[in-house]
């Protein structure tokens, strides 16, 4: 998320999946699109029709690759010097989009004098590096002068203190020579890939860019995702037909879970949640978050308006809107950082929605041992799955690690209501709401989430109504007002509307006002807002999410809902956020003056005084190319008319972010947290700033540990779905990729002397697993300056619940921390095979110990790993893992 | 007699003769198999979208007196134009296969079985057991700042669920209860 946010201003695809069929060239890393999102890569063949070269990078030779023009082997976890020789490439011989480059990008921003890059040092490290936080101090990184909103820039992208000059230095010694080294790529393929690339590149000419956790699942996920960002800036496919980035996200409604989130640290429309501390006060809080210029200078109007729909009337200018009642941050308040916690005993209770840790998570020998800890317990989910068995079925129980007698966790199992049976909005991949009818009922007790939360609401509201505890507070103003249906569900369209946003000032009877009356009948709210640009910072507005703003506004129309498709960019079916812009940053697709690029690359472009075209711009409709602020204006009135980055103060595409990321402003190269190689770029392994978690039960293999030689890498199946649930429960689904298996190249498994299909037991520091050999030429030996490293790779989908069975490969990876969002590992580490079967029960523990020993080691053997104690670097660093206990 | 001859003008061998046809078209026909028709052809449907991957292919749902008949890609989808890949096209048996659980759950601690308990009962139980965790475990200040939040009740899912369903769930969890703890495997 924050590679694309930071790159270009929203945490998005840029790009609708419908548009790779106008690319000339598509390049899928980190995905394997066609096993993945099946019916999505028919674009990708419409294109491949039409000419386009298509180009897979993957370990592993897939379906995506057979049908790909390009398949480039890569060695797990090297992505970024891979992509960072192709910009190398590019910058060295003038091959970038020039125009596109000078005005649509921050390259020619001027940096101040103290930015230290990591060519300055050996170690790998950007100016600002505070050893004892294992944090980043980022003074050093902004632009020269005041401020984000209006840089010195210089055009000719000569001086050596602008962007461009430095990212061509950060880069220079990214050449095909390191690429080969350091991913194993022959220069000859890599020149095919750069090529390819840079031939649909231009006025008349753009490429696309796939990728899925193939990229985020790393110690330096988002950094990976930053490179690919900064070559298509320089290439100038950013906004533009047949370009951008399509993130592709692996579930029905993730965007949705980010736009709308239950997460720890951000708020409908990625607002900031509040810290402790210096955001005590709204005012304060609205301070550190409005910047001058660009579409979040309206922070307030945003925030505010949320206020008011979650504590409506309650919600006052006298008391900060409430301000008071919501919970400041102290910490990462993130799921692996909780999870320690509660083995730790101290997380009393935990609701699992629609999840499966003891399979899809890292470390599920962690993840199952910890729920035994809990207090209480509650999980909703169409069947059984592992965490609901924790307790009475499971390797632990197997083997007497956990004993049913002893586990004190009262648990809750609710059976959910299915897809059909509820109605409600699922955000795709292309930032696409598309809302589902309802067609029965639920069986039986089943009920959907909503019925779920609304009840559980009504519950305890009742009961803070009868405590006059202040604690409570917060629970006498929320704003609970939904009319329900007949189950007790409540109205979907009501919660809808909102997300959508209304008049506050209640009035009923008039046009535009939709579900205005409240469970007891009362008026509760005025007409709809039509967009986010309606939203005030008085109290007059309320917003669920003003990113949506627009989806169910004063026509009454649930846009959400809408199935008249009118184009091939879909209007007329679904509502895209913002607005219904299909690709953003769609300004970028014409030229400075207001001109399209070319006639076959049109998409919008200034006519009759105002932007207009093939798709909703992007842009102030009235604004004129040639428009340029003062110097002092607010919001988008500061903005050129010839900046296309909205959301950004300087309205600029960021090749180098100034502020907002952890790890650095440029990607840089480090390998991961396991590996079996060196650096060959710096004297520094791994990224700095990354949160080990460091503890007994998760130890990492330090570089190039013999007795974990090989590198692994994990991926999905088509046939099944993440961990389980909804695919192994399912003949249709089982027979059709019955068993768990581990593919490796024909030459490993020579040197292993096993054969195809024979039984092989995967070890690392964190657990072991058994898995058939699928041996293939799919998977090659690779060979990183001079040694040959072995590659394996194995889905994740196993798991001990339902009617197919199978070992969970998330028994082998750790629980780690990239900086920036606390995701793990699961794409890169090291392990051992070995022939045989697995022993079970209580000899599985000596046999782990005889293959990955530990005991009495100290938890961190990786030299670069901080021990117990040590600040966890990032955003939130604290001290980790002070109370770890053996075992 | 003539019934003997109704009976002989249906063979669907006579029929062919008669008719002159090659015996692979309507002629061969029984009535029971003429008289077939598509599960869907009586059918409501509602306009669905795939529970599985970020696609979002269109469905259409069809159904009959409060059951489930069949589920199809929607050709109308700018994105997937009817087509559905095999977990989507698995769909139907996703919601109704015997596995599924349909009955409400509890567990005792240290119990080694599941008991069935109601609907109210299980809210009711599940509201006390949250209600009395955030009271012992809700701080208001901590070094001199106002943080009025809990840290030990957590949430963990979220991406298949509606976004209203998350919107109602962070709005409880996160303003109402000041639970900080929430998260999802969109960062995992």
């Amino acid at each position: 998320m924050p590679g694309l946010g930071t790159s270009f201003g929203r945490g998005g695809a840029t790009t609708a999946q419908q548009d790779l069929a106008n690319a000339d060239c598509i390049l899928i890393e980190g995905s394997s699109m066609a096993e993945a999102h099946p019916v999505g890569f028919r674009w990708v063949m419409k294109a491949k029709e039409r000419g386009a070269t298509i180009i897979h990078v993957d370990p592993r030779f897939s379906r995506t690759s057979a049908l790909a023009n390009i398949w480039v082997p890569i060695r797990a976890g090297s992505d970024i010097t891979f992509l960072g020789g192709i910009i190398h490439h590019i910058i060295e011989n003038e091959l970038f989009f020039r125009d596109y480059v000078v005005h649509y990008t921050n390259a020619s921003c001027i940096l101040r004098d103290e930015y230290g890059d990591p060519e300055d040092n050996a170690g790998g490290y950007f100016s600002g590096w505070n050893e004892n936080r294992r944090t980043y101090e980022m003074e050093s990184w902004k632009y020269k002068g005041e401020g984000l909103s209006y840089p010195e820039r210089d055009l000719t992208l000569q001086n050596p203190q602008c962007v461009f000059q430095k990212l061509k230095r950060h880069f220079a010694r990214y050449t095909p020579e390191m690429v080969e080294k350091v991913c194993g790529i022959p220069p000859a393929l890599f020149h095919k890939v750069a090529d390819a690339l840079v031939r649909a590149s231009g006025p008349d000419k753009t490429a696309a860019i796939c990728y899925a956790v193939g990229w985020t699942q790393h110690s330096k996920g988002v950094q990976i995702i930053r490179t690919a960002s900064i070559l298509q800036l320089l290439l100038g496919n950013i906004g533009r037909p047949g370009g951008g980035i399509l993130a592709l996200r692996g579930h029905a409604s993730i965007q949705g879970s980010t736009d709308i989130p239950t997460l720890y640290d951000i708020l409908p429309g990625y607002l900031a949640m509040p810290r402790a501390g210096d955001e005590e006060t709204l005012q304060k809080y609205l301070a550190g978050h409005t910047p001058k210029t660009g579409l979040w200078s309206n922070t307030p109007a945003y925030f505010i308006s949320l206020l008011k729909a979650y504590y409506g009337k309650h919600a006052t200018a006298e008391n900060d809107f409430g301000y008071n009642w919501l919970p400041k941050l102290t910490a990462d308040h993130s799921f692996f950082e909780y999870l320690y916690e509660m083995a730790d005993g101290k997380m009393e209770g935990m609701f699992l929605i629609g999840q499966n840790s003891a399979v899809g998570a890292p470390n599920t020998r962690m993840q199952r041992r910890s729920l035994a800890k809990l207090k209480w317990f509650v999980i909703r989910d169409m069947v059984e799955t592992e965490p609901a068995r924790f307790w009475r079925d499971s390797a632990e129980i197997e083997r007497g690690e956990l004993k049913t007698d002893e586990i004190e966790t009262e648990i809750f199992f609710f059976p959910a209501a299915g897809h059909a049976e509820k109605e409600g909005a699922f955000t795709n991949t292309q930032r696409l709401l598309q809302w589902r009818e309802k067609a029965v009922e639920p069986p039986g007790d089943s009920r959907s989430d909503a019925w779920f939360i609304h009840q559980l609401a009504l519950r305890l509201i009742a009961k803070a109504r009868t405590s006059d505890d202040p604690i409570d507070e917060p629970l006498r103003a929320l704003n609970w007002w939904y009319p329900e249906d007949e189950l007790g569900e409540p109205k979907m369209e009501a919660v809808l509307a909102e997300i959508n946003g209304w008049k506050t000032e209640p009035q009923s009877n008039i046009e535009g006002v939709l579900f205005g009356r409240d469970r007891e009948g009362q008026p509760h709210h005025g007409p709809q807002v039509a967009d986010y640009n309606e939203l005030k910072a008085d109290g007059s507005t309320a917003s669920g999410a003003w990113i949506y703003s627009g989806v169910f506004n004063r026509d009454g129309v649930n846009k959400a809902n809408a199935r008249q498709p009118k184009d091939y960019l879909g209007h007329g079916w679904g509502f895209s956020w913002p607005s219904d812009r299909r690709i953003i940053y769609n300004r970028a697709s014409a030229k400075p003056n207001g001109e399209p690029w070319s006639e076959r690359k049109k998409l919008v472009w200034w006519e009759s005084e105002k932007w207009t075209g093939i798709d909703v711009p992007d842009f102030k409709t009235s604004k004129p190319p040639d428009y340029r602020p003062r110097g002092d204006e607010n919001g988008l009135d500061g903005q050129r008319g010839d900046a296309p980055f909205i959301l950004h103060e300087d309205g600029l595409g960021w090749m180098y972010v100034p502020k907002g990321l952890q790890d650095g402003p440029f990607p840089t190269h480090y390998e991961p947290l396991e590996s079996p190689v060196r650096n060959s770029l710096y004297s520094r392994d791994t990224n700095p700033a990354v949160n080990w978690f460091t503890r007994n039960e998760n130890r990492f293999a330090p570089p190039g540990d013999p007795r974990f030689p090989y590198v692994l890498t994990t991926y999905r199946l088509t046939e099944h779905h993440t961990g389980g649930g909804m695919s192994r429960f399912l003949s249709h689904l089982s027979e059709l990729q019955p068993e768990m298996f581990v593919e490796m190249s024909p030459e490993l498994a020579a040197k292993l002397k096993i054969d195809n299909s024979d039984y092989v037991c995967i070890v690392s520091f964190r657990g072991a697993i058994e898995a058939r050999a699928l041996v293939s030429r799919r998977i090659r030996p690779m060979n990183l300056n001079g040694k040959t490293v072995h590659q394996v790779a194995v889905p994740f989908h196993f798991g001990a619940a339902g009617p197919l069975r199978g070992n969970a490969a998330n028994n082998l990876v750790a629980i780690s921390g990239e900086p920036n969002v606390t995701i793990m590992e699961s794409k890169a580490l090291v392990c051992n095979i070995i022939p045989g079967r697995l022993p079970h029960g209580p000899a599985f523990l000596d046999w782990l110990e005889r293959n990955a020993p530990q005991a009495g080691q100290p938890p961190n053997l990786h030299p670069e790993q901080p021990p117990v104690g040590a600040p966890s670097g990032g955003k939130f660093s604290r001290s980790h893992g002070k109370e770890a206990k053996t075992g | 007699m003539e019934i003997m001859f109704g009976l002989l003008s249906k063979w669907p061998l006579v029929r062919q003769i008669r008719e002159r046809k090659d015996g692979t078209g309507l002629e061969s026909m029984s009535d029971k198999t003429r008289a077939m028709h598509a599960r869907i052809d009586d059918a409501k449907v509602a306009r669905s979208i795939c529970p599985y991957c970020g696609v979002g292919c269109g469905q259409l749902v069809y159904h009959k007196d409060g059951k489930l008949i069949s589920i199809e890609g929607d050709p109308e989808s700018p994105i997937s134009q009817g087509n559905l890949c095999p977990k989507g096209a698995a769909s139907y048996q996703l919601l109704t296969h015997s596995q599924r659980e349909t009955k409400i759950k509890y567990r005792a601690p240290r119990a080694k079985q599941w008991t069935e308990i109601s609907m109210d009962r299980a809210m009711d139980m599940v509201a006390d057991r949250l209600w009395e965790s955030r009271k012992r475990t809700f701080v208001r200040q901590e070094n001199g700042a106002t943080i009025n939040h809990t840290t030990a009740i957590c949430h963990l899912g979220g991406a298949t669920l509606d976004n209203e369903e998350n919107y109602l769930i962070k709005k409880l969890f996160t303003a109402g209860l000041g639970m900080v703890c929430v998260s999802n495997q969109a960062r995992i």
